[in-house]
């Protein structure tokens, strides 16, 4: 991972690393997403939250290119992505997890870090078939990064399981792993503290701030524990019925009426109001 | 003394009735009586009786093994071992009786209380959960009315045309004159003879649970030998009489039969054989382990290169015959590894593989044939067109996968079925008549010429093939442990996940399914060259069907088990005719068998280890900077 950190430990803000205008997805009738403008500062940690069904996994989706959106443009480092294909969006350096874990069950976990590291790779069927020194010296640099990976998310000596055989916490591990392998500048995490126990939840947390600090990544996450969000994020955008509402920091968000009343109802942001 | 317990009596029951059902089945079939011409022992058994018997062993066995899990006493384990061979013989017994003129009314009594008897039983129960009594009068009356109509008009048909044979056409002479172990005139004592053969049978299923280990594994591996050398004397006489001369030969088989004595020696000898390796197996390959890994690898290169010579002599050890079987396995073999790369690496379950095996063998019939059809008489020779044939086949791979390329699992399959069909449809077609001759096809294909010598026999076709798959196992296995291969697998196992691995899905399966039909072209060509002649009805769904199983049964994605299912469903029925008539029906069975049993197949794919080569590596590497 070296090659990858950044001299001075945290990046500086280099503004807008994603950003969105009137993005809307519709599901024959249904407004998913409803004309969402956001953005995401560069080198943050940002959490998207809301209510169940307020379209946070459908946001994902759409900016991953596993829908495209009806109405609005993505910009992913100023550059249009809506319309491109979810391969194209992995190749142009966006890499994200899944809320249920969608491992390559029956492949070793080291073989899932080895497909993660696609966007980089360039040999060919015919240089497999020949043995060509090109395709060999690849495919080792391949094994011998996977191996760093699995060893930077704490799954040194596991490599050879097959990842259905992991336990949980593992499989959430390598699944950040294989994201992390294709050197994404942004890492869209959908829940990754999801069914952990406290201690595995903190682990977590400092894992995702080291992706950040170590290695300059940029981390999305959707998150539905608060503990874990308003204690690393940095940029809270909040959703709720596919739209916007509320953006900011963590303590702006803690207090915002809007908030309170899209999680807890009417009655309890006129309470904490009054 | 114990008793038995409620599950181990129905068990008993089921497992005794279900055998039953399969030995009355096969009858019924005709296999029992087309086995019957198949000696396994020269006037001891047939291959027909060994089926008879070889159903309540086992089941004696697995019956008896389930009650001495549960502390079952022996005499009780014996007992409930007859008490299977019974069971198993009572289908076969009721249907002699059905059979034969005198108890033929008993068919006719059964089939009229059938519906009386299924009523009653429903009632009864109707009325144990307090049904309306209303209910129970008016369900009684229509079940017997339903069910009659069926069961009373068997007892029709059966009454008018006085036997079993207008339904059942199987339950034939033949038939009785198997299960009444030659005794089909006089009834009773051929019913007495099937049950004492079959529950001695069972009984000695039992009785091998209770023999202790070592001698049992011994005694099993001995019969087991003893009956297969038997079952396929044929094919061994065959061998032998390539290396042994003619008068021993004779000692050892009564034309294509095991004589009693030599067959009672191979039992002895492989029976101790089978106690030696039970005794000190475990000890050999404990040593092996524990070698030091340059003795291992020696030892394993050795073991490869008898491997290897055995497979360069195998036509010369074999003979003509067997040669000519062995070239059919081998363009199964050539066939399954590649359709392992559509289904088993990139999981795409392509139904219409023969598609590459039309193209390949049709190219090479019109582009070398000498008849008629042959426009280009001799200007391309077989070992020129191969690669043609195997372009074409790429490109029908190809073109075949564009309209597909958007289609998941079933969806696939009846796409790239309908292509397999379309494919026939073309070569039998007016339209394709003048090109590659309809349903007369293409004939006088020239052998291929190698330096000069003309390949005409299967011992020299034999190298052609295996070199072919000697050539494919080799890209197979680099695809496999490369990147593509890794591209496959992920597709196989989440195409959406791997999109967002950045992999471009469409180009990677249209290389699947291209590279996979490179090989079904080049098994074609050589079919054709083998054959001499190519038609239309060679090229049947059964083609795709017979490969599909055989990389099913053998183990998906693992290339030993691809040449082991080659061997046991394309190479078994034609070493034994008899079996060839019921192929499908034992494809069937063994297909499900192996579904439930065991669905990675007979040999599965092993997982390329990543780290433990690297800590093997990195241990080699800390020892030479010592």
């Amino acid at each position: 991972m070296a090659n990858e950190k950044q001299a001075n430990g945290r990046p500086k803000d280099q503004g807008r690393i994603l950003e969105a205008k009137g993005m809307t997805k519709r599901f024959s009738g249904l407004v998913a997403v409803d004309n969402l403008d956001f953005y995401i500062p560069a080198g943050a940690i940002a959490s998207i939250i809301g209510p169940n069904g307020a379209g946070k996994t459908t946001f994902f989706n759409c900016i991953t290119g596993f829908y495209q959106i009806d109405e609005g443009e993505i910009l992913f480092d100023g550059a249009r992505i809506n319309g491109k294909t979810p391969d194209q969006i992995t190749r142009s350096g966006i890499s994200r997890t899944f809320q249920n874990i969608r491992l390559f069950n029956n492949m070793s976990a080291i073989e899932n870090i080895m497909v993660g590291q696609e966007p980089h790779l360039r040999s060919t069927w015919i240089g497999a078939i020949l043995g060509l020194p090109s395709t060999r010296g690849e495919d080792a640099r391949t094994e011998e990064r996977a191996r760093e990976l699995l060893r930077f998310v704490g799954l040194e000596g596991k490599g050879d399981m097959l990842s259905k055989n992991l336990s949980y916490g593992d499989q959430r591990r390598l699944e950040i792993g294989r994201a992390l392998a294709s050197k994404p500048k942004l890492i869209l995490l959908d829940e990754p503290t999801a069914g952990m126990n406290p201690r595995e939840t903190i682990e977590t947390t400092d894992f995702i701030r080291r992706l950040r600090d170590e290695v300059g990544i940029t981390v999305v996450l959707i998150e539905h524990d608060m503990r874990v969000v308003m204690d690393i994020s940095e940029h809270i955008t909040v959703l709720d019925y596919g739209r916007k509402i509320a953006e900011g920091l963590p303590a702006a968000i803690q207090t915002n009426p809007d908030v309170i009343e899209a999680y807890l109802g009417r009655g309890a942001a006129q309470a904490s109001g009054a | 003394m114990n008793m038995l317990r409620a599950e181990n009596s129905r068990s008993i029951l089921t497992l005794g009735l279900l055998s039953g059902a399969f030995i009355l089945f096969t009858g019924a079939v005709g296999m029992i009586a087309a086995f019957h011409e198949r000696e396994v022992v020269d006037d001891v058994i047939s291959l027909g009786q060994l089926l008879l018997l070889l159903a309540p062993f086992a089941t004696g066995f697995v019956v008896s093994d389930r009650l001495r899990a549960s502390g079952t006493g022996s005499l009780l384990i014996i007992s409930s071992g007859v008490a299977v061979g019974l069971l198993t013989a009572l289908p076969t017994v009721i249907m002699l009786l059905f059979n034969s003129d005198e108890y033929r009314f008993l068919l006719d009594l059964t089939l009229k209380l059938i519906p009386f008897v299924a009523a009653t039983y429903y009632a009864w129960q109707q009325y144990r959960i307090g049904s309306d009594q209303r209910l129970i009068i008016g369900s009684w009356l229509a079940i017997v009315v339903l069910i009659g109509i069926v069961s009373f008009s068997f007892a029709l048909i059966f009454e008018i045309k006085g036997d079993l044979r207008s339904v059942l056409p199987n339950i034939s002479r033949d038939w009785v004159e198997v299960v009444t172990f030659d005794h089909p005139k006089e009834l009773m004592t051929g019913i007495a003879t099937l049950l004492l053969v079959s529950a001695g049978a069972g009984a000695a299923g039992s009785f091998m649970v209770l023999v202790p280990p070592i001698p049992r594994q011994a005694l099993l591996y001995g019969l087991g030998v003893t009956l297969l050398v038997g079952a396929f004397g044929e094919t061994v006489r065959l061998i032998l009489q390539e290396n042994v001369d003619r008068d021993t030969l004779k000692q050892i088989f009564r034309r294509d039969t095991l004589r009693q004595d030599p067959a009672l020696m191979l039992f002895i000898v492989s029976t101790v054989a089978g106690f030696l390796w039970a005794m000190f197996g475990q000890q050999a390959r404990q040593g092996f382990a524990n070698l030091e890994p340059s003795r291992r690898r020696m030892v394993n290169g050795v073991g490869l290169l008898i491997f290897a010579g055995i497979l360069l002599m195998l036509p010369w050890l074999i003979g003509r015959t067997l040669s000519d079987v062995a070239v059919t396995i081998g363009i199964f073999v050539l066939m399954g590894l590649g359709l392992n790369i559509a289904i088993g690496l990139a999981g795409l379950l392509d139904l219409g593989y023969v598609t590459n095996y039309a193209v390949g063998a049709y190219i090479l019939a019109v582009l070398t044939s000498i008849g008629p059809l042959g426009r280009l008489d001799g200007v391309f020779t077989f070992w020129m067109v191969i690669p043609v044939a195997l372009l074409a086949a790429m490109c029908a791979g190809f073109v075949f996968a564009v309209p597909v390329l958007r289609m998941r699992g079933d969806y696939l399959a009846i796409a790239t079925l309908g292509f397999g069909e379309i494919i026939g449809k073309l070569a039998i077609s007016d339209w394709l008549k003048p090109l590659i001759g309809g349903a007369q096809g293409v004939q006088a294909i020239p052998k291929p010429v190698f330096f000069g010598t003309e390949l005409r026999n299967p011992e020299q076709l034999y190298y052609i093939v295996l070199v072919a798959s000697l050539v494919t196992l080799f890209v197979s296995i680099r695809l496999n442990n490369s990147r593509t291969g890794r591209q496959w697998m992920a597709i196989r196992e989440d195409e959406d996940v791997a999109t967002a691995m950045g992999i471009d899905t469409a180009r990677a399966k249209l290389l699947a399914f291209t590279l996979s039909a490179a090989t079904g072209g080049v098994a074609g060509a050589i079919f054709a060259a083998k054959v001499g002649t190519v038609f239309p009805n060679s090229f049947t769904v059964f083609i795709s069907i017979n490969v599909l199983s055989l990389i099913i049964v053998g183990g998906i994605a693992s290339n030993p088990g691809i040449v082991v299912g080659a061997v046991v469903l394309i190479g078994l029925p034609e070493l034994l005719r008899e079996f060839s008539d019921f192929r499908f029906l034992m494809y069937g069975a063994l297909l499900v068998i192996m579904m439930i049993k065991r669905p990675q197949g007979f040999i599965p794919s092993k997982l390329v280890s990543h780290e433990i080569r690297a800590g093997v590596n990195a241990k080699a590497a800390a020892a030479a900077a010592n």
